[in-house]
Parts: structure tokens; sequence; C-alpha cells
């Protein structure tokens, strides 16, 4: 038994969901290698090759996979696993890993099993269906299990302490029938979403873009990521990448806080499993506060400014 | 190159609006006598596939579900919303049960080859299974890139290329792939119409196709087996403050902060 995990990275580092993935793929047994496809990717090679757990580091550098792009990434994936035979392929179930690995298992003739929560065996995983309302157990049988892994229910594995192996693998023939034009990112000083230890989240009663500077300010503070529902998404308050539920990023930090938001399952699937949750909201039936630990019903333009000014007194 | 021809997938799910139970025999959720539509994110995709043919880049547009009869209803949605034909590829219990990404991707391509689309349109996910896979899929039966998170589209003058823009973790990217290709719809491509009644009744008359999986070549092998279905830990709700200052001591009594 093997396990190949795909490196989600930038080339310049590797993205944190991917040591996540490394502790789920630890937890089947057997060798745990990584590859890493980029155009310019020894760095986050090294840095892969201390990840306490990883065998093998397996690098692939082309121009052709600037942009991470499916096409160009699966037949290079097939070569190394036709070359070493593994049990098991996994990744984060991020933009990155949804995009990929369903492509990857398709071309391998098996049925991948997405963002499972828990492992019970080597064939045996458990995954959250109907925005979390329920929660499944499934036993794949395919001759390769493909699976993405959910960041916030595995621990990060430890970045020290490793000392892998480097080995080279040759890039196939370029596929070329798609090309990565651009991205636009949102730049922010913030932690990231997913890995936040806080997370300060917005809806709909905030009424407007200009109103999250409220959250910001609190944010600030408490040296939190900030989040929004979709409500507050589609309303074009904030960017998508911001969208935490359901079909935007799952989250499950220490501290969350709603502000504004109704709490619609497709929001509560995205943050039910925070430490502790704070919702502030003026409706006191609204739903969240129906999982939170600290309910508070009040005019959140009065209590937000509040609430940052308390916490800066210590 | 003439105008496209367009594949919709459009998946009849329970509606996102339900308060979903799970079974007592852990088989599954309960889904008898409850209010069923079209996948929201398949009402997206139909949306676009409708609007490029109002634009003049699509000629057809077809719409395809998989599963049993009571799907045509949501097909006739699709035909109401604006889809030319149908297609509904029959799949009766207990087959309906193990049906899962693989096999529908399996039958989608099928179909595409065809019916030789150009473009084949699905949702992101489905809200019942919350899978994600169908799209990536499909593309890779077919060997056609694949566009997926989708939040705008357009075609290139020359017919040959599509881009698209998609919604990824840090924000926008935009690629180009060649024709024929997957889309996958996220939220933000569109806002479905709503049927409307004059085109409800329209609907009706349009042709709908049924075929079973075998005339498309597929064996529905199950995949992977649900073992259990079961409720999700219930958190409780916990207390209501009056003030900030309430809220701040109990978060610092807890720790929180």
């Amino acid at each position: 038994q093997s396990t190949l995990v795909i490196a989600e990275h930038t080339n310049e580092s590797l993205t944190p969901i991917t040591l996540n993935a490394i502790t789920a793929a630890k937890r089947l047994g057997g060798e745990v290698s990584c590859l890493v496809a980029g155009t310019n990717c020894d760095k986050v090679a090294q840095e892969l090759s201390k990840v306490q757990g990883v065998a093998k580091v397996l690098v692939a550098h082309h121009d052709v996979y600037k942009g991470f792009l499916p096409e160009e990434l699966t037949p290079l994936i097939l070569a190394t696993q036709k070359q070493f035979n593994y049990t098991h392929i996994c990744a984060g179930a991020s933009a990155f890993g949804k995009n990929l690995l369903p492509r990857v298992a398709a071309k391998l003739d098996v049925a991948p099993v997405s963002d499972i929560i828990d492992i019970k065996s080597p064939d045996t995983f458990v995954r959250t269906i109907y925005a979390g309302n329920a929660v499944c157990t499934v036993k794949c049988d395919e001759k390769v299990k493909v699976f993405s892994v959910r960041g916030t229910s595995f621990e990060a594995a430890p970045v020290t302490g490793g000392s892998a192996s480097l080995e080279k693998v040759t890039a196939p023939v370029p596929v070329g029938q798609s090309e990565w034009l651009e991205q636009k990112l949102t730049k922010s000083d913030r932690p990231e979403l997913t890995s936040a230890k806080v997370v300060v989240s917005g809806g709909r009663g905030l009424k407007s873009g200009e109103n999250f500077k409220l959250l910001y300010d609190l944010a600030d503070q408490l040296h939190a990521a900030v989040g929004a529902s979709r409500a507050a998404v589609d309303a074009g308050f904030v960017p998508n990448d911001m969208q935490v539920g359901q079909t935007g990023k799952i989250v499950a930090p220490e501290l969350y806080i709603a502000v504004g938001i109704s709490g619609a399952i497709q929001h509560l699937a995205g943050m039910k499993d925070s430490k502790t949750i704070v919702a502030i909201n003026k409706d006191p039936e609204a739903p969240i506060f129906q999982v939170a630990d600290y309910g508070l019903v009040a005019d959140l333009f009065k209590v937000v400014p509040e609430l940052t000014e308390a916490l800066k007194k210590k | 190159m003439a105008a496209l021809r367009a594949l919709v997938g459009v998946k009849r799910v329970i509606d996102y609006a339900v308060k979903v139970r799970v079974r007592a025999d852990g088989a599954g959720v309960a889904a008898d006598g409850v209010k069923h539509s079209m996948n929201p994110f398949c009402e997206i995709a139909l949306e676009e596939a409708v609007r490029l043919r109002e634009r003049g880049a699509v000629r057809e547009v077809l719409a395809v579900s998989c599963g049993p009869p009571a799907c045509q209803e949501t097909i006739r949605t699709a035909l109401a919303m604006g889809a030319d034909r149908g297609v509904h590829v029959e799949v009766a219990a207990p087959d309906y049960e193990r049906l899962g990404p693989f096999q529908v991707a399996q039958l989608l391509a099928a179909l595409a080859r065809r019916e030789e689309v150009d473009l084949v349109l699905l949702g992101k996910q489905a809200i019942d299974d919350d899978c994600n896979q169908t799209g990536q899929m499909t593309a890779a039966l077919l060997d056609w890139p694949q566009g997926t998170f989708a939040s705008a589209l357009t075609l290139e003058p020359d017919g040959q290329w599509l881009r698209v823009e998609r919604e990824v973790d840090g924000g926008l990217e935009t690629l180009r792939l060649r024709l024929p290709a997957v889309v996958t719809a996220d939220l933000r491509l569109n806002e479905p119409r709503y049927a409307t009644l004059p085109n409800i009744m329209k609907a009706k008359k349009k042709a709908l196709a049924v075929l079973a999986p075998a005339a498309l070549g597929v064996e529905l092998a199950p995949r992977v087996t649900v073992l259990r279905v079961e409720e999700p830990p219930q958190r409780q709700a916990g207390l209501r403050v009056e003030t900030v200052a309430d809220l701040v001591a109990k978060l610092r009594e807890s720790g929180c902060i």
C-alpha cells in the first residue's frame, strides 16, 4: 500500500491544505509520496522534503504547468501512477484538488470520493452530504482510491523533521487544449480564511461593501480572517473568495464571529465545526442563534464598533 | 465555425429549502413526499446555454437528466426555461440508488458523442451529494478541456476557443479552452430566469426522448457503496448575552480571546 499526495503550491510556497492531505495519507498506512509539478518548484520540493511522514518527493518542471491546468497535470499523474502503482491518490479539497482529482480518477476508470472528513480504513471514508445535514460512510472498492481531503478535518502535518528523497519525473508531451491567461487574486494582509484561528464573517446585514470596514477593524484586533455569507457575495459587497458555506470555503477556526448573517443551512455547512461561535444579529429568530455559543441580539452597526473598542483595551 | 450545439445536465434533487432528514434505517435521507426541484447549479448552467443561444453562439440546447421517470418534470422545467429538446436517460430504482457521478459522466459523455455537441454545460456540484465531480469526469472521458466553477463565459470571435473566468480559492482566473469543451457553472455565472406560464405550456410540446443506459453503451456497475447515512453531531444553542461587555467577558473567561 502506498499513497501519492498531489501537492498544491504557488511555485513560491506550499499551500497549507497539502499538509492536511499528507496527514490523511499517513492515516492510511503505507508509504507517502508527494508530487510537485510547476514551472519552477524546487523551493516547494525542498519544503515538502522536510515535512514529517513524507518518504519521497517527485518533482516535475515544465512551462506547461503554469496555472496548474488539469488537462496538463492529469497525464503527468497518470504516468507517475503507471510507474509507481499507488493504491491511493489524494489532494486537498480546494479549488485545485476538486478541479483535478475527478479528471484523474475518470482517466484511471475509477470513481473518486470527494471532500472526506474521516478515514475508517484504507477503503472506507466518511464525508458529508446535503450541506452537512447528513454524514455518509462510503466504501470504495476501486483498484486505486482517489479522494480529496477536507482541510479542517485533519491536522496539518509538521513541517520539520522529515527527510524525504527527491526524484525528478519527466513531464509528458503538452496536451495544448487549454491555456491559462491570468488571475485576479484578492490581496490581503490578513490570515488566510481556511487556516485562520479566528474568522469574522459578514452577511446581508452589513448592507454594503463599504460597511465591511467595520469587520476589518474588528478582525485587526483579533488577527482574524474575514469571510462572508453567499448573500453578501451575491450582492457584490465582497469578492467570491470570501464565501463561507456549502459551495464556498469550509472553515473551522477556534472562534467564528457571524455578523449580520441569518444562518441558512448552506452557510452553516461551512462553519459549524468552529470551536466557538458568536452570532450578532438584530433578528432574535435568526437560525444562526441555534448554533451559536454566544448570541447577541443587537444592531451590528452599534455593537461591532463597540466590540472593536472593547478589544483594544485588553 | 457554425453555432454550437450545447448539452446541459439537469439533476433532480431535493429542493434546497427542504430540511433533509436522515432515514431511520440509515440507508439515506427521506425523499418520499419531499419537494424536489432542479439542482440550483444546473439551473445556472441551463440559463447560460439559453443566453448563448439568444446571442447566436449556440444553435441548439439539449437538456438531459438521468434517473427515475420523475426526472422528466425537471426536463420539462428546463424546456420551459428555454432548452430546445430533452433527453431522459431512464435509470429506475434500485440502480438509481447506486448511480453516482462517475456513471452519470459516462452517460453524459456517451450522449455528447452521439449528439455531436460542442459544449457540455453542467452545474459545478449537486446540492444533494455535494460531490463536485461530474463535469471534470465528463471532460476526462471525452478528452475535452474543462472550465470548472465558471463565473463568466465568452466565445472567441473565431468560434474555436472559449474564454472562461473561474472562481478559485484566491479570487478569479481566466482560461482559454479549445472547443469542444466542458464547463461547470458557479453561483455567479448568471441569475436564472423563471419559467413563465406561456413557456411552461409551450414546453409541453417540445420533444423529450427517453433512452436506456444500454442504448448509450453504458453499464451501470456500482463503484462506491454507501454503508450508512447518519445525523451529524448537533450543536446546541448556547447563551444569549445582553451587552458587548458581557460578550467580551464570556470570551475572555472561556479563553477564546
